[in-house]
C-alpha cells in the first residue's frame, strides 16, 4: 500500500499536533501560567515565539492550548457521532411515529443558530472542561443525526436488510451489523470535517470568553488576549490562528484519504 | 456484386480497467472481429453479457460508451472508414446513415418533451427532412409500427404511453431519419412477454417495409432467430460462429452454440400432490398502504412438501405481492395462510423463530441480497449461528458442506460477494437460505437477471438441492420455459387473480383460456417462422397494450 502524497503531509503535521498535545508537559519549555519575562517580547533562543501580553512563554502556552483545544474537540466529535449516528440509525430502523418525533425534535434544535444556543447555555452553567464538551457535542449531533439517518434510509431499504428482518434479527443486529458498516465512508468523512468544525467552535467560545477560562489556554484564548497586540506590530495572536488552519487542512487530507481507501475495499459499495 | 453497406474488419476495442489496490491499467474486450452487412439485411449479435455484443454495436456508430475506445481495426460504412473522418464526420454519420434504438426507452426518452419532437429532431437536423415533411414520414412510420392512434399519439409526452409503446416509438426514432443502418440493442429484453412479441413483430414489419439494415443485439437466441438473416455468436469478445439463421439453429457447429441451443432443455418428472400441503393460502386479498385498490384479489393456492409451485404472470400481476404476504412484510386484508400445519400470524413481528427458519426467501437481484460487507462465510453463517446457535469448527464446517452443496468447494469462505461472479452469488443466497433448513423456499424471479447458461446452472442445482433436502419451492417468475423446467403445479396470475391452477400437466394442456393461451403461445421458441404463426392465431391482444 501506498500512501498518496498529500495524505503522508496531512497524517505527519496531524500526528505532530496530536502528540504535542498527548506530551505537553515533557516538550513545553516552561509553565503554562508562568510569567518568565516581559511583555511581548520578540522570539529569542529562550523563548522561540516570544512571550505573550503578561510575559508567558507562547511557545508552552500554544502547546497547552492545543492540548486543550484538540481534547475538547476529539472528545465533542466522539460524543456528536456516537449519539447521532445512533439516534438516526434508529430513527430509521424504527420508523413511522419515532422517526417523526425524533426528526422534528432536531429540526427544532437546528433552527436555532448553534453558536447562541451554546452563549445561552454556558451563561447559565459552570464553565467547565466536561460541561463544554457535553454541550457541543449534543448541540452538534442534531447535524451528525441528519447526516446518518439519510444515509441509512437508503441502506434499509436494500434487499440484504429485509432478509435480516425476515431472519428474524433484531433491531441492534440491523443498526450495528448491516447498516453501519455500509455507511461507515460518509461518516468517516464527515467526522474529519466536523472535528474541524469543533475546533473553530470551541476556538470561538473561548475567543468570546465562554470556553476555557485563564489561567487555562486554548488557541481562541491565546487569540484573545493577544489581539491588542496586532496593533503594536505584534504577531502574537497570529500563531494560533496558523495552527487552527493547518490543523484543519491535515485532518480533512487525511479523512479524504480514508475515505478513498474504504470506499475502494474489496467488497466496497463501489 | 457491389461493395457490402458495413464492413468491420479486425475489430479491436479496449478500456481501462481500475482495480482497487492496483494500477490502472488497458484490457482489450473485443479481440478482432470481422463482419460484413449488406444493404435491407439484418444481423443478430448474441452472446452472454460481457460478451462485447453491445460494444461492438455502438462501433457502428464510431463510439465508445464510458473508458471504452476502439484501439484498432477498420469500420466501413458506406465506403467510408468511419474511423478516420473525425468528430465532425461522425457528427454527420450519427443520427443519419446510423441510428441507435436502446434497450430501455423510457430512459432514453426525455420526459420533458413530446415524442413528435423527439421523433423528427434527427431528420430536422441533419436538413434531411422540412419539419412537415419530417412529422408525415413520423405519422407514417407509427402506423407501420401499429401503434394506436397514429396521428396524435405524437402529441403525447413519454409517460403517456406504455413501455411496449415508448419502445416501439424509439424504433420509428430511429428510422425517421431514412438511415442506412439501425443498431437495435436488447429493444425488447425489458418488455413482458406479451408486450415483447408485438414489438418484434412491429420492428421486423418496419425493417422489411424500409429496406434499412439492421444489427440486432440480444441474449435471447429465441428472439434474434425471428428477425435476423444472418446471427453471429459472441463470448468474451471473440466469434465464436457465424452463419445464416437456419445453419445457426437447426445445425450449430460450435459447442458454445450448441449448448446456447439447446439451453432450457431441463426435464422434471411432475409429482403427485400429496393430502399434506406444507403451505396452504386461502381466500388472500391485500392491497398496499394508502391504495384503494386490491393487488390480490381471492388468491388461494396450496404447495406441497418437497414439491415446486410456481407462480407465473407478467409485472403487476400481483405475483411479487403473493411473496410479500406470505413472508408476513405485507399483512392481507383478509385471508388465512397455514402452514406446515399451524396458522401463520399475518404480521412479520407475531412469527415465532420456528416459523421464519422454516420459510426462506431468495431474491431476484443476488447482487443487492447480500451486504456487500459481509464476507460469504458471515453471510452464510449468521443462520447457522441465529438458529441453531453453532460456534467455531462446527459452524465452519457446516459452512463448508454448504458450500460443497451448492457446487462452490473451497476458497469462497473468506470472499465478499463483490468477488463472484453472478452466478455464484445467486449460489450463496441459496446456501444462505439452505442454512436454515427450511420447509419453503420462495424463490423470487431467481434466474431472470441471470445469462441462460448460467441460470440452466442454478435451475439444476435447485432441482438437485430439493431431491437431497426435501424441500419445497414457491418459484415466482414471469417466464414459462423456466415453469415447464421445474414446476409441479403452476398457478397463473393475471390482474391479483389466479386465473388458472392446478398441476403442470393440466395447466399446460389445453383447453386453455385466453389469458393462458396468450401467455403461452408468447414464448420465443427457437424455430424460424414462428413469430409469423403467432400472430396469426392469437386470440387476445397484450395485456401491456
Amino acid at each position: 500500500m501506498r500512501i498518496p502524497l498529500a495524505a503522508l503531509i496531512g497524517l505527519i503535521l496531524t500526528a505532530i499536533y496530536f502528540l504535542a498535545a498527548i506530551f505537553a508537559p515533557l516538550i513545553a519549555p516552561y509553565g503554562v501560567a508562568e510569567v518568565v519575562g516581559q511583555v511581548w517580547e520578540p522570539s529569542s533562543a529562550d523563548y522561540l515565539l516570544g512571550t505573550d501580553n503578561i510575559g508567558r512563554d507562547l511557545l508552552s502556552r500554544m502547546i497547552y492550548g492545543g492540548r486543550t483545544t484538540i481534547f475538547i474537540a476529539t472528545a465533542a466529535t466522539i460524543l456528536s457521532f456516537t449519539t447521532g449516528a445512533i439516534l438516526g440509525f434508529l430513527a430509521t430502523v424504527l420508523g413511522g411515529w419515532w422517526d417523526q418525533l425524533m426528526s422534528r425534535f432536531v429540526d427544532l434544535l437546528m433552527s436555532i443558530p448553534t453558536l447562541i444556543f451554546a452563549l445561552v447555555v454556558l451563561s447559565v452553567m459552570p464553565v467547565t472542561v466536561p460541561v463544554l464538551i457535553l454541550v457541543m457535542g449534543f448541540l452538534d449531533s442534531t447535524r451528525v443525526y441528519r447526516l446518518a439517518r439519510a444515509v441509512a434510509v437508503d441502506i434499509n431499504v436494500m434487499d440484504y436488510v429485509e432478509a435480516a428482518r425476515l431472519r428474524g434479527e433484531g433491531n441492534r443486529w440491523v443498526i450495528f451489523r448491516e447498516i453501519l458498516p455500509n455507511a461507515l465512508s460518509p461518516l468517516v468523512a464527515e467526522m474529519g470535517m466536523r472535528f474541524i468544525f469543533m475546533v473553530l467552535f470551541v476556538s470561538t467560545l473561548s475567543f468570546l470568553g465562554l470556553g476555557v477560562q485563564p489561567p487555562g489556554a486554548d488557541w481562541g484564548g491565546i487569540v484573545k488576549e493577544n489581539a491588542d497586540g496586532i496593533v503594536y506590530g505584534i504577531g502574537a495572536a497570529l500563531y494560533p490562528a496558523v495552527a487552527i488552519a493547518t490543523l484543519a487542512i491535515s485532518v480533512n487530507l487525511v479523512a479524504d484519504w480514508v475515505l478513498n481507501r474504504t470506499t475502494s475495499l474489496k467488497g466496497g459499495r463501489g | 456484386m457491389s461493395d457490402p453497406l458495413v464492413k468491420v474488419k479486425n475489430l479491436k476495442i479496449g478500456a481501462t480497467v481500475y482495480p482497487p489496490g492496483e494500477k490502472p491499467h488497458d484490457i482489450e474486450i473485443v479481440h478482432g472481429v470481422d463482419f460484413e452487412l449488406e444493404k435491407g439485411k439484418v444481423l443478430g449479435l448474441i452472446g452472454e453479457s460481457g460478451a462485447g455484443k453491445s460494444t461492438i454495436g455502438l462501433s457502428t456508430l464510431g463510439y465508445g460508451r464510458g473508458g471504452v475506445e476502439i484501439t484498432g481495426g477498420e469500420v466501413w460504412i458506406n465506403g467510408r472508414d468511419i474511423l478516420k473522418g473525425g468528430l465532425g464526420a461522425l457528427r454527420k454519420l450519427r443520427g443519419s446513415e446510423v441510428t441507435y434504438v436502446s434497450q430501455s426507452a423510457a430512459a432514453s426518452f426525455n420526459p420533458a418533451k413530446k415524442i413528435m419532437d423527439q421523433v423528427t429532431e434527427a431528420a430536422i437536423r441533419h436538413g434531411k427532412f422540412s419539419k412537415s415533411e419530417a412529422e408525415k414520414r413520423a405519422v407514417d412510420l407509427f402506423r407501420q409500427l401499429s401503434l394506436p392512434n397514429p396521428e396524435t399519439i405524437g402529441n403525447r409526452y413519454p409517460h403517456q404511453v406504455s413501455g411496449g409503446q415508448l419502445q416501439r416509438c424509439m424504433t420509428a426514432l430511429a428510422l425517421c431519419p431514412q438511415p442506412d443502418l439501425v443498431v437495435f440493442d436488447e429493444p425488447t429484453t425489458a418488455l413482458d412477454v406479451t408486450t415483447q412479441i408485438d414489438v418484434l413483430a412491429a420492428i421486423k414489419q418496419a425493417i422489411a417495409a424500409t429496406g434499412v439494415a439492421a444489427l440486432y443485439i440480444t441474449h435471447d437466441l429465441a428472439v434474434v432467430a425471428q428477425v435476423s438473416d444472418h446471427i453471429m455468436v459472441l463470448r468474451n469478445g471473440d466469434m465464436v460462429e457465424y452463419g445464416d439463421t437456419d445453419q445457426i439453429i437447426n445445425a450449430p457447429r460450435e459447442e458454445y452454440t450448441q449448448a446456447l441451443v439447446s439451453v432450457r432443455s431441463i426435464t422434471h418428472e411432475e409429482k403427485k400432490p400429496t393430502p399434506e400441503p406444507v403451505l396452504t393460502v386461502k381466500g388472500i386479498n391485500a392491497r398496499y398502504r394508502g391504495t384503494n385498490f386490491d393487488v390480490l384479489k381471492n388468491v388461494n393456492v396450496e404447495v406441497h412438501p418437497g414439491q415446486t409451485l410456481a407462480v407465473v404472470g407478467e409485472s403487476g400481476s400481483g405475483k411479487s405481492t403473493l411473496a410479500r404476504v406470505i413472508t408476513g412484510l405485507l399483512p392481507p386484508r383478509d385471508g388465512k395462510i397455514e402452514f406446515a400445519g399451524r396458522n401463520l400470524s399475518a404480521d412479520l413481528k407475531g412469527r415465532t423463530r420456528e416459523d421464519l427458519r422454516e420459510l426462506q426467501m431468495i431474491y431476484q437481484m443476488a447482487d443487492v441480497a447480500m451486504n456487500p460487507r459481509q464476507t460469504v462465510g458471515t453471510i452464510i453463517g449468521r443462520p447457522l449461528e441465529f438458529y441453531f446457535g453453532m460456534k467455531g469448527k462446527a459452524k465452519r464446517e457446516r459452512i463448508q458442506e454448504l458450500l460443497d452443496e451448492i457446487e462452490l468447494g473451497t476458497g469462497f469462505i473468506d470472499r465478499y460477494p463483490a468477488e463472484l461472479s453472478g452466478g455464484q452469488k445467486q449460489r450463496v443466497c441459496i446456501a444462505r437460505a439452505l442454512a436454515a433448513k427450511p420447509k419453503l423456499i420462495i424463490c423470487d424471479e431467481v434466474t431472470s437477471a441471470l445469462d441462460p447458461l448460467v441460470a440452466d446452472g442454478i435451475l439444476k442445482l435447485l432441482l438437485n438441492l430439493q431431491k437431497v433436502e426435501d424441500v419445497a419451492y414457491l418459484f415466482i417468475t414471469h417466464d414459462i420455459a423456466t415453469v415447464r423446467a421445474i414446476a409441479d403445479s403452476i398457478a397463473v396470475m393475471y390482474q391479483g387473480k389466479v386465473v388458472r391452477y392446478g398441476p403442470k400437466s393440466q395447466v399446460l394442456s389445453p383447453p386453455f383460456d385466453d389469458y393462458t393461451d396468450l401467455l403461452l403461445s408468447s414464448v420465443p421458441e427457437m424455430r424460424l417462422g414462428w413469430l409469423e404463426e403467432v400472430i396469426e392465431h392469437r386470440r387476445m391482444e397484450s395485456a401491456g397494450n
